[in-house]
């Protein structure tokens, strides 16, 4: 019974991980809107939702190293096994920074609602299983 | 928890963004300083941001102002031969500030500022959601 309550909460429980995530790699990109050279970052959440559900959101195996004069094999960063990828440019800036004010927002204030709809589902289900405790 | 790295994330914008309006407003106050410390008429000053990853954490990166820089250019030559500060052709060197160049640089700074205002109240709101999980 115990597992079984686990699992109902898993899913927004992932959802909202991810949603946290997310939104703090997008304030990150808004927040370097004037710094040169920075490159905005995103990464596919869908991806990472169905890997974190498939509890498969191990990192990427390393190489041994056994000298610190070897390469590293990989060394991209991930969130829940998915790369953290760059966005492509859609207008190129004279300070190489790719940061698109309009899309950012646009994506911030998407993944925001999404995080607060996670919430209410969740809050919803946990008042389901009271309502099944309490009778 | 993720959602507690805004504050940090936009707080360093934020004061990346206000020393940048600093340095706009001291350029501005000093347009017509002939003279500064060193005897050499005032130079205009610019900040230069860079992008810093958070500590331990690879997806989020926070914004310094990594220098100030004096603008190189040359000094505007004012042609005012009464003026004590004027060269043996009557030519006064005054500061290289280019005031409309520091009113786009201004309106900049604030709109990046009031945009990681924003992101603070998102991030903030989303937290405050959070706590309601289960009431």
């Amino acid at each position: 019974m115990i597992g079984k309550l686990d699992d109902t909460l898993a899913f927004h429980e992932a959802a909202l991980n991810l949603r946290a995530q997310r939104q703090q790699v997008l304030a990150s990109n808004i927040a370097n809107a004037d710094t040169p050279n920075y490159k905005a970052r995103d990464f596919d959440f869908t991806k990472a939702l169905q890997n974190a559900l498939a509890s498969n959101s191990t990192e990427p195996l390393q190489m041994t190293r056994t000298s610190p004069d070897h390469l590293p094999g990989n060394e991209k960063t991930t969130i829940a096994g998915v790369p953290l990828l760059y966005r492509t440019v859609q207008q190129g800036s004279v300070d190489n920074n790719t940061v698109d004010m309009d899309a950012e927002r646009n994506q911030f204030a998407d993944n925001a609602l999404r995080y607060e709809a996670s919430i209410t589902m969740i809050s919803a289900q946990i008042k389901n299983l009271l309502a099944a405790v309490q009778g | 928890m993720s959602l507690f790295n805004i504050f940090n994330v936009s707080g360093s914008a934020m004061s990346a963004q206000s020393q940048r309006l600093n340095t706009v407003a001291s350029n501005l106050a000093n347009a017509e300083s002939v003279t500064s410390s060193n005897g050499q008429p005032y130079r205009a000053k610019q900040v230069v941001f860079s992008a810093v990853p958070l500590a331990g954490n690879e997806a989020a990166s926070g914004v310094k102002v990594q220098q100030v820089v004096e603008d190189s250019s040359p000094p505007r030559k004012v042609y005012d031969p009464k003026n004590p500060a004027a060269d043996e052709k009557g030519y006064v060197s005054m500061p290289n500030v280019n005031v409309v160049e520091e009113m786009v640089n201004m309106i900049s700074a604030s709109r990046s500022y009031q945009n990681n205002v924003e992101t603070m109240n998102t991030a903030k709101s989303m937290l405050v959601k959070t706590l309601t999980i289960g009431q």
